[in-house]
């Protein structure tokens, strides 16, 4: 560390022939216009329009909003043109300038809009843009809640690929909780329910506290283990589905969730509401959490010590923070969010506990954990990416396009590692991430 | 930024401390190796003790004891007069212990106020932190004794000097009346080792004492009001300041010791290495070498004499082709070695000591016999077609352990459990046992006893006698100043100048920190540093005569 910071003021002008980052960004503005130009618009029969709608279905009353009919061919080149002059005045300004952020997501916002108004192109079904974001909200939540709890652990310098693992056992746990506590079966309370989470919790802090002490207390090489609770989580919850749960299914798994609840007035406003404001006590206390963990992390004095025992723990031991302790603290918190982001695969959404039921989910946190820059707000937004890939792949597969819907459940993630690279730059892991700590 | 400073009665009334730290009989053993060997030492108030010993006597291991990091084995320490045991660090912080260890204890994505409050955080209600109040403690107390530091200022950017400042401020919030100062001028330019000397000066002012743990025998006469040495876990004597340097380390190494090294005016002859205009970027796209010109003669040693971190690394690495030069030409009579592999450089006559032996140089885990043919394992005589001749290697190593008095129990030992002077002469025999037409020399000392450092500047002399042109880079202006027959100077990558042996110590300082050649050369002759004027002294008292 030391020696880096003695080289950091060397900063001087970047090799020859390579291009600036903002150069980067630019000519990927360019390109992805000239796509738009010549795939999108160009090849577009002039005649043909798409239909946008810009209202939830089902959506009765408050504000009307129309839905957009949009003339593909010349919207498309519009945007088109735009993107690439917008690229181009970015690849000939070699300086870094705060407009860089604003211009990218432009063309990134641009390129999704002409995509979508493509898709749509000449099709009687309307591609309801409104009903994609809530979509795209409510899938996010568990990557959210996952990321939290790879935030949490990693902050604090232990590693945590067992988020997938996490939230499997806490999809378990939930669903059997909430359902046995559910008599007779189909009537469902909320005390019930609460304690699904409750256990789901729990459950998801256990599997924490084994990584705790296995990483912490024995110092086993902390990527071998997340993998392996991860397939422990998988074995176990298969053979109590197999032999406790499906056996019983009837009180065991009864596929019980939250009802839905709208936020009384936020969610009236046009478009934004319906995307924000629509969903079960999962999506708000997600919200909650999001807030508190960032503010927390990097406001109060909890935070400031987690992250200094995770980037330099021997400084922190000499100030007099407990290191271990704080290590376990953070890791088995990161694992009560895990275990609520399990809940959401089944109690949340009102479905029965499937084996793997969570498919992977976990390792997307993960992403969104490093895409994110190890900030609560930043895994928002990439879990958010994320969830909107997984929408618009179903929602495209519905109305038929002509692109498979394979890779266009392909295509974000590719896509999201390219604008990461560029917007984000070299992401810093904190300093002492995955490496134990020893007293002498 | 917001506000305004109240004054400092307010806040941290100054205290009149008079806290006097007693350590008694301390010992502490690591398996059979005894660290502390029953170590008496009375720090007074206000007073700057020198604890003076080598590389591995047990300096920082007696400090950890001190400081709670590690409990001894048997002995106490008594704080004004009641005996106390440290459990961990906040224990000795409790009883007024603040220490500067010698790998900063900061955090670099944290701000100076963060790292200087962090245990001790101001807090609103709720736990949520109180940045203003914050800023306020750390401009009150870095005012009040004249250091100078930006509490908003990320860590990671300041210069190793300032960060030091944060390290000293951080004890001192804490109350700290001692301070330990683990080696604390190993990383500073001698201008910042001015400064320093002066922080310390003004904390003696305020009562406090500072125990200045150095193996530096200048810094530590300069400085100290008494002094302790320490050697193999033992105290072996106490001396005032006026000690010559000759006494001084002949108490530290318990012989007398050779402070400067005999040899003749150098006989430069045809030159061998060219660097010519030379660029190196490191991995992140940084220019680190910065169009770096220079040549060596045969028969001279050219020194790269700058602060660690300013280019000298990837210097040395390029010219062994083990980074990638972005332009300029590297040529080793007149033939050109820039961007061919290390094994071509290697074998086209270039040897090599590299400034991190136990990552670099050896293998720790091998046998010393295998660590000496680790660049000629696969030809002749130690190997035949495809076979390796193990007992070639062994009389190989035999000889060479014997040339070089490599004290190890055997040429099977792994190279790992040899001191450090030890490895770093089996690196060296390695490199000397090959014809070479260039020897390039990374930080040959560091981590070294001084009575290898002997054997190792005489062999770099030696070598130079025979006609081996030499590169060293040292960060230790002892050494530049003792073996070199010209100096180059680099900061940020640049060469900012090339001087002959004659080179003035304050001269070589105000170059290390950016200073045009001209310029250093007027500015050290109207204002000598505080360590060139103690010499001075002593040379006009005729006690001694400066090397």
């Amino acid at each position: 560390m030391t020696a880096r910071t003695v080289d950091a003021p060397l900063v001087a002008s970047r090799t020859r022939g390579s291009l600036s980052r903002t150069q980067g960004l630019g000519l990927a503005g360019v390109v992805l216009g000239l796509l738009t130009t010549l795939l999108f618009g160009l090849r577009e029969p002039s005649h043909r329009t798409a239909h946008l709608a810009l209202r939830a279905t089902g959506d009765t009353g408050g504000v009307h909003v129309p839905t957009l009919v949009v003339p593909v061919h010349l919207t498309c080149l519009i945007l088109g043109v735009l993107m690439v002059l917008a690229g181009l005045a970015q690849a000939t300004n070699a300086r870094r300038s705060r407009l860089d952020t604003l211009v990218t997501a432009f063309v990134l916002l641009a390129f999704v809009f002409a995509f979508l108004a493509w898709a749509d192109s000449g099709k009687s079904l309307a591609l309801n843009l409104v009903d994609a974001g809530n979509g795209a909200m409510v899938r996010a939540v568990p990557l959210i809640l996952g990321a939290l709890a790879g935030i949490a652990c990693e902050r604090s310098g232990v590693i945590n690929i067992a988020i997938e693992g996490q939230l499997l056992v806490g999809a378990f746990a939930g669903a059997m909780v909430a359902s046995a506590l559910t008599k007779p079966a189909a009537t469902t309370t909320s005390t019930a329910l609460w304690l699904g989470v409750l256990a789901a919790a729990l459950a998801g802090g256990l599997l924490a506290l084994l990584l705790a002490v296995f990483a912490i207390r024995y110092l086993v090489n902390q990527v071998i283990l997340g993998v392996v609770l991860n397939v422990f989580a998988l074995g176990l919850t298969n053979f109590l589905y197999d032999r406790v749960m499906s056996p019983h299914a009837d009180s065991l798994n009864q596929g019980v969730g939250f009802p839905n609840l709208k936020v009384p007035g936020l969610s009236e406003i046009p478009i934004l509401g319906p995307i924000l404001f629509d969903g079960n006590v999962f999506l708000y206390l997600t919200y909650g959490l999001l807030i508190v963990v960032h503010v927390g992390l990097f406001r109060t004095r909890w935070g400031l010590r987690v992250r200094a025992v995770g980037e330099h723990p021997t400084a922190a031991e000499t100030v007099g923070i407990k290191v271990l302790a704080t290590r376990y603290r953070s890791v088995i918190l990161g694992g009560l969010f895990a275990g609520i982001g399990g809940a959401t695969f089944t109690i949340g959404a009102g479905v029965e506990f499937g084996k793997n039921i969570t498919s992977g989910r976990g390792y997307i946190a993960l992403a969104a954990v490093i895409f994110g820059c190890w900030k609560p707000r930043g895994a928002f937004f990439a879990a958010l990416i994320f969830g909107a890939a997984d929408v618009l792949a179903s929602a495209l597969g519905v109305i038929g396009t002509r692109v498979p819907s394979d890779f266009l459940a392909m295509a974000p993630y590719l896509v999201t590692l390219f604008a990461v690279a560029g917007l984000i730059g070299r992401v810093r892991a904190p300093g002492a991430d995955g490496e134990p700590y020893q007293k002498s | 930024m917001a506000g305004a400073p109240r004054p400092a009665t307010h806040r941290e009334p100054l205290r009149e401390t008079t806290l006097k730290l007693e350590l008694r009989g301390i010992t502490k053993r690591f398996g059979p190796l005894v660290a502390n060997d029953h170590i008496d030492l009375t720090v007074s108030p206000g007073e700057i003790h020198g604890l003076l010993g080598e590389n591995g006597a047990g300096k920082s291991t007696l400090m950890n004891v001190l400081y709670g990091l590690t409990s001894p084995d048997a002995g106490e320490i008594v704080v004004d007069g009641t005996p106390r045991t440290f459990h961990s660090p906040s224990d000795a912080i409790g009883a007024g212990i603040g220490m500067v260890h010698q790998h900063f204890m900061l955090i670099p994505v944290f701000t100076v106020a963060e790292n200087v409050l962090l245990g001790r955080e101001s807090t609103r209600a709720g736990g949520f932190l109180d940045r203003r109040a914050a800023r306020a403690r750390v401009r009150t107390l870095s005012e009040r004794y004249g250091m100078q530091v930006d509490p908003d200022a990320l860590v990671e950017n300041l210069p190793v000097g300032v960060q030091q400042r944060v390290e000293i401020i951080k004890a001192l919030l804490r109350d700290a009346d001692v301070l330990i100062l683990d080696e604390p001028t190993a990383v500073l330019t001698p201008q910042e080792i001015d400064e320093l000397i002066e922080v310390m000066r003004a904390l003696r002012e305020a009562g406090k004492s500072v125990v200045f743990i150095t193996h530096k025998l200048k810094e530590v006469r300069v400085v100290a009001d008494t002094i302790t040495v320490i050697r193999r876990g033992k105290v072996v004597g106490r001396a005032e300041p006026d000690a010559t340097e000759a006494e001084l380390a002949s108490m530290m190494v318990g012989r007398s010791v050779l402070l400067r090294v005999e040899k003749v005016p150098a006989a430069p002859g045809e030159v061998v290495l060219d660097v010519d205009r030379l660029s190196v970027d490191d991995a992140s796209g940084h220019r680190v070498v910065d169009d770096v010109s220079f040549d060596i003669r045969a028969g001279e040693i050219l020194a790269v004499a700058g602060v660690q971190g300013n280019g000298q690394t990837e210097l040395t690495q390029a010219i062994l082709g083990l980074c990638k030069p972005v332009s300029g030409a590297i040529r080793l009579s007149g033939r050109p070695i820039g961007g061919r592999s290390p094994k071509q450089v290697l074998r086209a006559g270039v040897g090599y000591v590299p400034e991190d032996r136990q990552h670099d140089g050896l293998v720790s885990s091998f046998s010393v016999a295998d660590n000496l043919v680790l660049d000629q394992y696969d030809s002749t005589p130690f190997a035949s077609g495809i076979a390796f001749r193990p007992s070639v290697v062994r009389e190989h190593a035999t000889r060479l352990v014997e040339e070089f008095d490599v004290r190890t129990g055997s040429v099977d030992a792994p190279a790992g459990t040899l001191s450090g002077g030890n490895q770093q002469k089996v690196v060296l025999a390695r490199e000397l046992s090959r014809d070479l037409k260039l020897m390039v020399v990374s930080q040959p000392t560091r981590g070294v006893d001084v009575g290898s450092t002997e054997a190792i500047h005489r062999r770099i002399v030696t070598a130079r006698d025979s006609g081996v042109p030499v590169l060293m880079v040292s960060s230790e202006l002892d050494e530049v100043m003792a073996l070199a027959d010209r100096i180059a100077v680099i900061y940020r990558g640049k060469i900012v100048g090339i001087l002959g042996a004659d080179a003035s110590r304050d001269e070589l300082g105000l170059m290390m920190a950016g200073v045009g050649e001209e310029k250093a050369r007027a500015d050290s002759e109207a204002h000598p540093s505080v360590m060139t004027l103690v010499e001075l002294q002593h040379e006009h008292a005729g006690e001694e005569p400066t090397p």
